[in-house]
């Protein structure tokens, strides 16, 4: 879980599209979610230790990349946000990639956002979503 | 390609019968169900759209088209009503969650233009629920 602000705006569009295409998500000032994040790798079973990997692994990676880094900041301010809005869609691959490149000891299969009580996004780099 | 999953609830009432089988059938296959006089859940829909994110908007699909097409094609046929007696599709068709969640599909399937259906799961209960993928 962690918890950041943001505004849908694109640049390229002038402002009537954006409040067309953004509504309430495109107020100047910003607003915030609590995003529960949801990580799913998969792997072979270590005969010694019974892990697919080491939970304690995982979590440290999550804190140390992703929560640390987007933890109470405004995402619109973040590098990768530049150049595209920070929707969920948009926050679900850019995590789905921290998580691909630099966690080893497991397979990533995909990364899951729920933005909202009623609204969640998946990330499987591509693959099909089956579960 | 990225999944969107939006959910909402709606409550309805519902009772399992098949005019083929005798009585004695309708009472051991659906037990408690068969009571003639209906009961009711309520039930939490999650429908999940796919799609490419759109380079200018960063949107797979509006959030709010989805809302409006959920209320106009799902609840408004479904929320508060008795799902024998006033959906059409179960004329003929015993309302289990398992049909329930085809007809949920087949309502929404041709509505969605923008992002591609994915996946219907309904939800009878917390403890209960059925996915359908559109595979028949």
């Amino acid at each position: 879980m962690f918890s950041a602000s943001h505004r849908l705006h694109n640049e390229a569009m002038s402002d009537a599209e954006n409040r067309a295409t953004y509504g309430k998500c495109n107020n100047p000032y910003g607003h915030g979610h609590n995003y529960a994040l949801e990580v799913t790798v998969s792997g072979q079973v270590d005969p010694a230790t019974g892990m697919v990997c080491n939970l304690a692994d995982l979590d440290g990676f999550m804190a140390r990349e992703v929560l640390e880094r987007y933890q109470l900041s405004n995402l619109n301010d973040m590098p990768e946000f530049r150049d595209q809005v920070p929707t969920t869609e948009n926050l679900c691959a850019e995590i789905f990639n921290i998580v691909r490149r630099g966690f080893t000891p497991a397979h990533l299969e995909k990364v899951r956002i729920e933005e909202t009580m009623m609204n969640s996004f998946e990330y499987a780099g591509g693959a099909e979503v089956r579960y | 390609m990225v999944y969107l999953t939006r959910k909402c609830e709606f409550s309805a009432a519902h009772y399992y019968h098949n005019p083929q089988f005798s009585p004695e059938e309708n009472q051991r296959i659906f037990g408690k169900c068969n009571n003639r006089n209906g009961h009711g859940h309520n039930y939490t829909l999650e429908v999940t759209v796919k799609g490419d994110v759109d380079r200018g908007s960063g949107f797979v699909v509006d959030l709010k088209q989805l809302k409006d097409v959920l209320e106009r094609e799902v609840l408004q046929a479904l929320d508060h009503r008795h799902l024998n007696l006033e959906v059409p599709e179960f004329k003929e068709r015993i309302p289990t969650t398992e049909n329930l969640a085809v007809a949920i599909w087949d309502r929404l399937h041709p509505k969605l233009t923008v992002a591609q259906l994915h996946r219907v799961r309904l939800y009878e209960t917390s403890d209960l629920f059925v996915d359908f993928y559109g595979e028949k």
